[in-house]
């Protein structure tokens, strides 16, 4: 209501000294238009750069993803342009098919990339659950830790960073190491187990190097949160007598939910990218493969159907967002309107 | 009135955006222009680039220095591409498609020269354009031609090495069965017996390869179709299963790679090796070594004598888009000339594409392993020869994995493989 009350006041005031003027506000409306037009070449540059960075290659990779890959020219042996394919990429991604030797499709054998594609949907989505619910635990713990006052509390706020501030690539090496069968976990825990050589283990050595990297991302998020609420609150219900559980149940939960909810979702669509961590620990082996593992791969055999497949894993990725903020949103409001009731 | 002013800057960029889009479009295309790019600039002399990944061992920088110091007018400039092998196969395919004049010798991988040659990215090296391949190792020479054409002069060769321990075996087994058989020697002393390299990568496919080729079999045929159902493939990867069932391949190897199975090897964890051969100075010179003084090396096994090694290394290609294509053939016939071989040798430890060199006393005696090594290239079989290689080796690895998991029978896993690359080839 405010706004929209704001300019009415405003307007006798800067048409007075032009009432001479003939007809009232054209030189405003002039202005203003003028005004527009020199913004809007003063943005150009910027519309082109973002053009240019993303809406081409998001253009190009849709255009190529409608298009045949390169086939085989079986006299000369060179390759040949493919032509257009229609939907055949995507039909051939989600129903794992694959080029069949006498023409037309067949069911991917295992070997090729095409029969990995809902595993490695599954793949990324279990490593997103499992890493983000750990990550917003134990991030969650930090964060309560590092928001208290306490001797040393700098060393201790920089020291959790460290995990964040190592390139991911350099951290999956250094786990690589360690879960070497002659590593040091094995030898801590006198175990043999083949950490990047069977199923089970493999998963959760991704899952632990990628927790270990980003809990302190979540733990400084919902540090940010927790410093939002104010120390008042804290002491009035101490004088109310509530339980060290019921003021974190009451007060810093419903509190900090917005930050916390921003930074699991921030998590989530990282997570549903993640690359490095597998690649590096098993190269996507003992069904370690992500989306984006299978998109790279896939470059390497063919761009039209990597195209379709990044395509597809966009699609993915924006509909999971696309839920998270309509529900993060809808929560939120919801959320405020009650606590606003309850005081009344 | 206020919107089409507002959106003409915004169509623009929409325009340019579309227009750009033309351009790129179909970047994956493989369109083969091959045919009037190869006739062009063949007299053309003129300043050129030599492309390569990362010059660890500093021997391409003096080589260069002195091609330059004898052709003042035919300058080579050096552009050095990272140490991952990855990297620089997708920075030479951007390159190429992008039909950059300033690529225009390029070290190329064996395992990529089939590709490059079918997109039409490389000058044949026939004719005009001829290389001399007199006195070269043959498998090398096979490693760098395409349907019977010589697209890419070999520079450096590599092959597989058994290391074995001298104090332990008195001598090398020459068959695969010889050597199961001086596992026993390996468990009476408590160590495991053998290891390649297992883990889910490229390495996989080099020691799959071997074991299939060393039986007698063959990844694909002369017509480069697929060729794995037969018996003698199903031997040589049963050979590698049943290793790993009965431990003589012990079961940590499922997750080694060079580097692990070497340290491996030098912690005296193992009684055979077979690897390449960069382990010969760091097994011998490492302090923690504890099999410097007793290291052995030989051929690696095969069904009755030498078996067959995969090969490695690199050659030397000119780029279709070259301007100046006559420079270009000068400075490649220079990279495999005796003297700068023998400078690769030396100071890189690179592998010499001529058979000669491998007899050579001064270089006999820095790299011992000379002799070893040049009967496994000889007997060396180059991995599949193929433009689809990504396709082939992500077969290979993702079946014979399985199948040295014990998840599949050999049998299946070699099925799965032939459909996969048949299916490969089906494309488009």
């Amino acid at each position: 209501m405010a706004t929209e009350l704001g300019p009415t006041p405003v307007k006798p005031a800067s048409g007075t000294p032009e009432v001479h003027h003939g007809p009232k506000g054209v030189g405003e409306d002039n202005r203003i238009l003028s005004q527009g037009k020199w913004a809007s070449w003063l943005l150009a540059p910027t519309i082109v750069a973002l053009g240019v960075v993303i809406v081409y290659p998001i253009i190009s990779a849709i255009v190529m993803s409608f298009q045949k890959d390169a086939g085989l020219d079986p006299v000369t042996g060179l390759f040949t342009a493919g032509g257009p394919a229609g939907i055949q990429n995507y039909v051939n991604w989600l129903g794992q098919q694959c080029a069949a030797p006498g023409g037309g499709t067949v069911a991917c054998p295992p070997g090729t990339l095409g029969g990995q594609f809902w595993t490695a949907t599954g793949t990324t989505f279990l490593f997103t659950v499992i890493t983000v619910a750990f990550e917003t635990v134990l991030g969650f713990w930090m964060a309560m830790i590092m928001a208290r006052t306490f001797k040393g509390r700098g060393l201790v706020r920089a020291a959790v960073l460290v995990p964040w501030a190592i390139p991911t690539a350099v951290t999956a090496q250094l786990w690589l190491f360690m879960f070497d069968f002659n590593g040091i976990i094995n030898k801590l825990f006198n175990a043999s187990i083949l950490w990047t050589g069977s199923e089970w283990p493999a998963k959760w050595a991704v899952i632990i190097a990628d927790t270990w990297k980003t809990t302190p991302f979540m733990a400084l998020l919902i540090l940010a949160g927790l410093q939002m609420i104010p120390a008042e609150v804290y002491e009035a219900s101490k004088v109310d007598g509530a339980s060290a559980w019921q003021r974190f149940r009451l007060i810093t939960l419903p509190l900090v939910k917005p930050a916390l909810m921003v930074a699991i979702l921030f998590r989530t669509l990282d997570a549903l990218r993640m690359f490095d961590l597998p690649y590096i620990l098993t190269g996507g082996a003992n069904n370690t493969t992500t989306l984006s593992i299978l998109v790279i791969n896939q470059i390497r055999q063919g761009f039209n159907s990597a195209a379709a497949l990044s395509t597809i894993t966009f699609l993915i990725i924006f509909l999971v967002a696309f839920i998270f903020v309509r529900f993060l949103g809808a929560n939120v409001v919801e959320q405020s309107g009650a606590t606003g009731k309850g005081k009344k | 009135m206020k919107t089409p002013r507002f959106l003409l800057p915004a169509a623009t960029a929409g325009v340019l955006a579309i227009s750009l889009t033309a351009c790129g479009g179909g970047g994956g295309g493989g369109t083969t222009g091959g045919g009037s790019d190869a006739e062009a600039n063949l007299d053309s002399r003129g300043p050129i680039t030599y492309v390569q990944g990362k010059d660890n061992s500093n021997v391409v920088r003096p080589l260069i220095e002195k091609w330059n110091a004898a052709h003042p007018d035919e300058k080579v400039t050096f552009k050095e591409q990272t140490d991952q092998a990855d990297q620089q196969h997708d920075d030479l395919v951007q390159n190429f498609q992008a039909k950059n004049a300033d690529y225009d010798v390029a070290s190329v991988d064996v395992v990529w020269t089939a590709e490059f040659a079918a997109k039409g990215w490389l000058q044949p090296l026939k004719d005009k354009m001829a290389v001399e391949t007199e006195g070269m190792l043959e498998p090398t020479i096979e490693a760098g031609s395409y349907k019977g054409t010589l697209y890419a002069a070999p520079v450096s060769s590599d092959g597989g090495i058994l290391y074995y321990r001298k104090d332990l075996v008195p001598e090398a087994p020459k068959t695969w069965a010889e050597m199961m058989e001086m596992c026993s020697i390996a468990k009476q002393n408590n160590i495991g017996c053998y290891s390649g390299q297992f883990k889910q990568y490229e390495g996989l496919t080099v020691n799959a390869s071997e074991a299939i080729n060393s039986a007698g079999g063959s990844v694909l045929n002369d017509e480069g179709k697929p060729n794995l159902n037969t018996p003698e493939a199903e031997e040589g990867l049963n050979n590698l299963v049943e290793a790993f069932k009965n431990g003589n391949i012990p079961a940590e190897a499922i997750t080694y790679q060079e580097e692990e199975s070497r340290r491996a090897f030098q912690e005296g964890k193992l009684l055979f090796l077979r690897n390449w051969p960069y382990v010969y100075n760091l097994a011998t010179t490492e302090g923690s070594s504890q099999v410097k003084d007793v290291l052995g090396m030989a051929a690696l096994p095969g069904k009755d004598g030498p078996g067959a090694s995969s090969l490695g290394g690199h050659s030397a290609a000119i780029s279709v888009y070259s301007d100046h294509k006559a420079t270009a053939l000068d400075f490649v016939k220079f990279l495999v000339e005796e003297e700068q071989q023998k400078f690769f040798a030396t100071q890189g430890s690179l592998a010499p594409v001529l058979g000669a060199l491998y007899e050579d006393q001064e270089l006999v005696s820095k790299l011992p392993y000379l002799p070893v090594l040049k009967t496994s290239i000889e007997n060396a079989v180059p991995r599949p020869v193929t433009p689809f290689y990504p396709a082939v080796t992500q077969a290979i690895q993702e079946n014979a994995y399985a199948a040295l998991k014990g998840e599949k029978p050999a049998k299946d896993a070699l099925a799965d493989m032939q459909k996969s690359i048949e299916s490969a080839g089906a494309g488009s």
